[in-house]
């Protein structure tokens, strides 16, 4: 889709971490959603972050070729939620597009849902691309898990996350990031209550179902690796509340959740 | 008649040469301000001339000997035909003297107009050709009008009709060799040529000196545009350089991405540079256009951005990141200009200004800023390759009389072979070393040639920190470009270092006998020397004593020392990846196929992984501390210990 210059599109950007030094860096998926807001706006796009304007990071972005970014001023361990969403709620923004996940802090992967709840606009998980933008309706393209893609029409303004299936984002350049500018912004601060009482521990990795490859010829084993995930398991239909739990409860020891 | 016409017409022609001259300079001042000394560049200028650039063009007798003959008696047949014809004095002694000098010019000009009949595909065509027909008319004809003043016939001969077919063929010559000399013809290559040996950008290499190092950016004015967009963001004498060009095309008959069908010829590149500078299109270029591109398509001026995203601009993209950076046109230029620095220049816009380094360019630059090493490998991993070694860290020594250099080849696994072997030499030789372990970094040479100086930078001031800790009296890699890097380019930042390729360090072992060797027992070996150990470090002989010591005697190949031939491992070009008809590599295993060598001896990481993609059968790929290593003998020197305490004295 060719730049749309009437679009308002804001993206979200956020301070990354690379995986393997940890190094500050332009965040993954926000520098994919950066590009899509690029390819939808051009040079209209305007670039957001909720934290500390003195990040070098944050020039990776400008260095994709824009001009200036604002932040919103926030202590490490605020819940930046709120700013956000009064900020946005206050913009003629039509199209805000975040990452799935952020990589550093919380990381939780719940800002877009947060945030669509509070300005009450839709989300839409997943965007592979926007197609067409016509009387405040707009086609896009929603990625689905094996590279299949479902067509959605959303009502503008909506919230959009983008994960790997967005297109890769542009290299960034070092002139225009030294040259961009970080327009600090000062805003209410919410203490997040969560991080104030909760503690912090190293994620370790989820376990994982391991798979028995019972396939003996090419054939079965390409089936295997293109079918879908069957879920298995029965559908109830006109049962009453207990009989479900029971159901549930039942499955769960089954599954060794329960013991 | 002729002696009233003659004086007008020769002096109509200087004062349209001078205000040529005039234009021509304004044209190169639009460049950036450069700073080099006039005065003294002017008056070292004939010396660098009959010295530095001869021994150049003395490689191809033919051509020094013609050009002696033509320029030299066109220089003393111009100065003369001034005051004979011009000033009028018509002296007997004087006139013999030009008659000598015309004599002289037309026969050297006889031997131009032999080479230009059956040219080398490298030579341009076009006005070219016509220079040899000019240079025959300007000396025929003032040999005749001379004729009467030296006396040989009366001054009348020959009546109106003869003095009017002089005349022309006067006018002809003097329009070629003085107008075309300052407004663009072939004849430009002199004053322009003169002008840019009095100012070069890098008047180190005059006097037999080398200056390779790339020239750093001032990354603190983040207003100015960085690199090179439009041709006036070239130094002025960068400009002067390019016009200087006499399109002999030996920079095009060496260079690898040429030869592969990649479309970058240099020869090309510098005529582009010239165009921009003038502005117009390459239409009425004369010469091999880059492989693949047709000519006509591309132009510009000297306002407008070289590299264009849409349209078409003076120059593709793709032709700059063609380059290998592997100098061998450089080295070949009669001219001295200087290709790779302007390549790198633009280089340098594309990446920190458009973002746009093609392939796998970006990911590379982002692995260095985020991992220290172009692979993206964890830099915890980066002495993993001699976790049994036991290798003595500077962190705990403090110092040493060796720093070895590791270089990124410790995440490479064919690579940690030759690390290996080296490694075992220097314990054999009991060399007192120390490596910076997991204080080193990558040194910066693949960001600087793709054009990311910033990342350069950061990699380079940080590894003199690293550096500056310890102290130590030599630097050994087994890389060449670390070498380069360490050496030539880590001065402008603030460090200053010995630096020695590992091949120069076992000669010095081996010439103090430090080593117990036995003799290479395989079959022949052929030795292809580096770009960036031999031509910009000037290191061709130790490699070649060190295979001499075990005993083996190289089959030299026909491109060899200052002539080898890149591996087209250089420059970034891996990464950038210009496609073309065939690959560097390919083409360089040819080579050393034809010497009939089983084995072909190595110096460079890089040299070693661009060989060894290359299909088999072919010769096997040895580095030359993998052949010392092979034959090393691990029993104790006698002298070693008397040996060692000397070393220990230069503390």
């Amino acid at each position: 889709m060719m730049p749309h210059e009437l679009l308002k599109v804001v993206a979200l950007v956020s301070v990354g971490a690379h995986p393997v030094t940890g190094r500050p860096r332009r965040a993954e998926q926000d520098a994919r959603a950066v590009e899509l807001g690029l390819c939808l706006a051009g040079k209209h796009l305007h670039l957001l972050h909720a934290g500390d304007a003195e990040s070098e990071a944050l020039r990776g972005y400008l260095g994709m070729g824009l001009a200036e970014m604002t932040v919103l001023q926030q202590p490490l361990h605020a819940d930046i939620l709120p700013a956000l969403g009064s900020y946005l709620g206050a913009t003629d923004a039509q199209l805000v597009l975040t990452g799935s996940q952020a990589e550093i802090g919380e990381g939780s992967g719940m800002l877009p849902y947060l945030l669509a709840e509070q300005l009450d606009w839709p989300l839409v998980v997943g965007l592979a691309e926007v197609e067409s933008v016509k009387g405040g309706v707009a086609q896009v393209l929603q990625a689905l898990p094996r590279g299949q893609r479902r067509r959605l029409q959303v009502r503008l303004p909506f919230v959009a996350s983008v994960d790997s299936a967005a297109p890769k984002a542009r290299q960034s350049a070092f002139g225009p990031a030294q040259r961009g500018q970080l327009q600090s912004q000062k805003v209410a601060v919410v203490e997040d209550m969560l991080l104030s009482e909760a503690s912090m521990q190293t994620a370790r990795p989820r376990p994982k179902r391991l798979k028995v490859i019972k396939a003996k010829t090419g054939a079965e084993r390409m089936r295997a690796a293109t079918a879908k995930a069957s879920a298995g398991g029965k559908v109830l239909t006109d049962i009453t509340p207990e009989q479900g739990a029971e159901a549930i409860f039942a499955l769960l020891k089954e599954e060794k959740v329960l013991r | 008649m002729l002696d009233t016409l003659l004086p007008i017409l020769i002096f109509c022609a200087l004062a349209v040469m001078v205000l040529g001259a005039w234009r021509r300079l304004s044209l190169w001042r639009q460049g950036r301000p450069s700073p080099v000394p006039l005065i003294r560049g002017l008056a070292a200028m004939p010396r660098r001339y009959l010295v530095d650039l001869h021994h150049v063009v003395e490689r191809d007798r033919y051509m020094s000997k013609t050009h002696v003959a033509t320029a030299g008696g066109f220089v003393l047949a111009a100065l003369l035909m001034i005051i004979v014809h011009g000033f009028g004095l018509h002296n007997r002694i004087l006139g013999f003297a030009l008659l000598g000098a015309t004599v002289l010019m037309f026969v050297g000009a006889l031997f131009v107009a032999k080479r230009r009949r059956n040219p080398p595909a490298r030579l341009s065509t076009g006005a070219w050709n016509r220079l040899p027909k000019s240079l025959l008319m300007f000396s025929a004809s003032f040999f005749v009008v001379t004729l009467p003043v030296a006396g040989v016939i009366p001054a009348d001969m020959g009546g109106w009709v003869v003095a009017l077919i002089l005349l022309i063929g006067v006018a002809w010559g003097v329009s070629e060799m003085f107008l075309g000399m300052t407004w663009g013809g072939p004849m430009k290559h002199a004053f322009a040529g003169a002008l840019h040996l009095a100012w070069h950008r890098r008047a180190e290499r005059f006097g037999g000196g080398r200056s390779t190092g790339l020239k750093a950016l001032d990354l603190d004015q983040p207003n100015a545009v960085m690199g090179v967009e439009k041709p006036t963001d070239f130094t002025w004498n960068q400009l002067l350089g390019f016009d200087a060009c006499v399109q002999c095309g030996k920079c095009e008959a060496v260079c690898p991405a040429f030869a592969a069908g990649q479309p970058l010829n240099p020869k090309k590149l510098i005529q582009d540079m010239v165009i921009g500078l003038a502005g117009g299109d390459d239409a009425s270029f004369a010469g091999s256009p880059y492989p693949g591109v047709p000519l006509g398509e591309h132009g510009g001026g000297p306002h407008q951005p070289i590299v264009s995203q849409e349209g078409k601009g003076l120059v593709g993209a793709d032709t700059l990141w063609s380059c290998t950076t592997c100098r061998a046109c450089v080295e070949e230029c009669p001219m001295m200009i200087e290709h790779v620095d302007a390549i790198v220049d633009m280089r340098r816009h594309l990446t920190l200004e458009q973002g746009s380094t093609p392939n796998k360019g970006a990911d590379v630059l982002d692995n260095l800023i985020a991992t220290d090493n172009p692979g993206g490998f964890d830099p915890g991993g980066r002495l993993n390759w001699a976790a049994d070694l036991n290798l003595p860290l500077m962190s705990e020594k403090k110092q040493a009389d060796v720093l070895f250099w590791v270089g990124d080849g410790a995440f490479d696994m064919r690579n940690q072979r030759t690390l290996r072997a080296f490694v075992s030499v220097l314990k054999a030789a009991g060399v007192d070393f120390a490596v910076l372990g997991l204080e080193e970094r990558d040194s910066g040479d693949v960001a600087r040639r793709l054009g990311d100086e910033a990342t350069f930078q950061g990699l380079a001031k940080r590894n003199i920190a690293s550096l500056s800790k310890y102290h130590f009296n030599t630097i050994v890699t087994c890389d060449p470009h670390s070498l380069h890097v360490l050496k030539n380019e880590y001065g402008e930042l603030g460090g200053n270092y010995d630096v020695r390729h590992h091949s120069t360090y076992l000669g010095e072992l081996i010439a103090n006998q430090r080593l117990n060797l036995g003799q290479h027992k395989g079959g022949s070996v052929t030795y292809h020397d580096p770009c960036y150990l031999g031509r910009y470090n000037g290191e061709y002989d130790a490699p070649r004593n060190v295979l001499k010591a075990i005993g083996i005697e190289v089959k030299e190949m026909e491109r060899s020392g200052f002539r080898s031939r890149c591996c087209g491992g250089g420059g970034g070009a891996p990464i950038t990846d210009i496609p073309g008809k065939q690959r560097i590599p390919d083409m360089r295993m040819d080579d050393i196929k034809e010497t009939g060598a089983e084995l072909v001896a190595v110096g460079c990481p890089q040299c070693t992984a661009m060989f060894e993609g290359v299909v088999e059968p072919r010769p096997y790929v040895k580095d030359i501390a993998e052949l010392v290593a092979d034959v090393l003998i691990e029993a104790p020197v006698p002298q070693r210990s008397a040996t060692r305490s000397d070393a220990m004295e230069v503390h």
